[in-house]
Formats: structure tokens, sequence, C-alpha cells
């Protein structure tokens, strides 16, 4: 990359730190909102500030981004398609009836372990 | 004149920046397939949270701390290449490939508790996600550490110095897996 104008990486270091320090933290709690926003939205404000100071996306050109964010949406695309055959008992003419069976009695079918 | 392999593009970038972006954006669709394929798995088998639960959070945020900090050592060592000091570029790509090694070290003795307790590929299919993900991602930082030497040993006498920007750039994309990889598989119990 041409010369540029560096941000301050060690404060970046710190504020990714203490965030995972929030996220480790956060789920201790036990309730499911606190954990969902400090495990998996922290993760993606990390993600962000990695990408943005360290890879400096900002500064990059701008379809590098779109390149990426395409990709994201092939993945999206992927779960929404595929998503529904794996979490469903039921669709039109077919049941996955061992699945039903694990849910409803969990351990049953699998092997457990210690 | 300039050197043609670096600057020559259609693109409006330098060429080996390019490749590596075009890397990225393929292994986003590789690590986000896999990740998303355990998500919804992950949703439809409510028990499997029990499995989770033998994780090691501690090593988990042990190695995530190590990685965090190994990409600020190679974000450094880009600064350093671009002042066109070559030996302390060098000596930041050599942190960061100490912060490699650490994760393998700890990924190592974690996986091998693991499969002491009888927690292998084999055992639930959770287990199976964890050792392909984790297992997926530790090659890439191993690829990513041997890389990092050669480009170290050509920065240390000054030469290729963009380079040290390009594989910098591909170890921070490590570094973001891992970060979703550390909250799906060790903190969701």
């Amino acid at each position: 990359m041409a010369a540029h104008a560096h941000p301050n990486y060690v404060k970046v270091w710190g504020i990714l730190v203490a965030l995972l320090v929030v996220s480790v933290l956060g789920p201790t709690l036990g309730i499911k909102l606190v954990t969902l926003i400090t495990a998996f939205g922290i993760a993606i404000v990390k993600a962000y500030l990695v990408a943005k100071n360290f890879m400096h996306l900002n500064i990059e050109r701008r379809y590098v981004a779109y390149l990426l964010a395409t990709m994201l949406v092939f993945v999206v695309l992927f779960f929404t398609a595929v998503a529904p055959d794996v979490m469903k008992f039921t669709g039109d003419n077919w049941e996955k009836p061992q699945l039903a069976a694990e849910v409803a009695d969990p351990g049953h079918g699998t092997e457990q372990h210690h | 004149m300039r050197p043609i392999a670096n600057t020559r593009t259609a693109a409006g970038l330098p060429t080996g920046r390019l490749a590596v972006w075009w890397v990225i954006a393929s292994e986003i669709v590789i690590f986000g397939g896999l990740l998303a394929s355990y998500v919804m798995h992950r949703l439809a088998h409510a028990d499997w949270a029990t499995q989770a639960a033998n994780t090691n959070v501690v090593a988990g945020s042990f190695n995530t701390l190590v990685l965090l900090s190994s990409s600020l050592s190679a974000v450094l060592g880009h600064k350093a290449a671009e002042a066109g000091d070559g030996p302390r570029a060098a000596r930041c790509l050599w942190l960061t490939m100490l912060g490699g090694l650490t994760f393998i070290v700890v990924k190592a003795f974690e996986w091998s508790a693991e499969i002491h307790h009888g927690f292998t590929i084999t055992s639930n299919p959770f287990w199976s996600f964890y050792y392909t993900a984790a297992g997926l991602h530790a090659f890439h930082v191993i690829a990513g550490v041997v890389l990092m030497g050669f480009v170290a040993a050509d920065a240390r006498r000054g030469r290729e110095l963009h380079r040290v920007e390009l594989i910098g750039i591909y170890w921070h994309f490590v570094d973001i897996v891992w970060i979703f990889l550390f909250p799906l598989l060790y903190i969701a119990k």
C-alpha cells in the first residue's frame, strides 16, 4: 500500500483485548441475550476493527470490500437455502423421524462421552 | 522505470495484493460454508451444548489473546516495511511467528487433553465440527508461519518489503476467522 497515515495500532489492540475480556465474562451471567450480544455481537465488532485498522480495508480500493461482501452474501445464501433441510423435521413429501427423536430424547442415537 | 511485476495492473492494485485479496475472498466461502453448516446443525441440536461445555475456555481465550497480539506485531511490521526499515519489519514478523507457534503448542496440549478424555473427531457431531474447523484454522496458522519465515528472511536484508504487508493481510484474516470460531466453539454452551 502506498504510504498512508497509520492509526495508533497499540490502542486498537488494547480495545480488542478489552472486548475479548467482555466477550468471555458476558456469557458467564447465563442470560441468553447477554451471551448473544457479548459473544457474537462483540465478535463482529472485533472483526470490523481488525479489517479496518490492521488490514486497512477502509483505505483500500472500494471494490475489494465489495468483493469480500459478495462472498459473505454467498455464505448467507448457502445458509438460507440449506438450513431448513437441516433444522426442520418435516417438509413437502419428506420427514426426518430420527432428528425428531433425537431432539425429543437428547443423547438417543448418538454416542455420548463423559 | 517502475518494477512491472509489482505495479502493472488493470485492477488499480499491486498484483500481489490483488492476489492476496482473491485468496481471502475464496477463504471466506471455505470457512463461511463450514461455520454456516456448524451453526445450522448446532441450532437443530440443543443437546450439543452438553458437548460444547467440555471445551477449554481458558485455553481458547489465551489463544485469542495470542492471535490478537500477533496481529499487532504483523501490522507494526508493515509500518516498519513502509518506512523502509527491513530489519525492524523482520523482527516484527518473527514476533508474529512466535505468536503462531504459541497458538499451535497450546492447541496441541488442548487437543491432547480432549482426546485423552474420549472427545475424538468421531465421538459426536459437535466434536467432528470442532476438530474440522479448528484443524483447518490451525493449518492456516502453520502455513502463515512458514510463509512468514521466507518473507522475514528477505525483509531482514531489505528485500521485497512489500510482501510484509501481503503476509500481514493474510494473517489478519486468520485472526478474524478465530474471532468467530472462539465464541462458536468455546463460549456458546
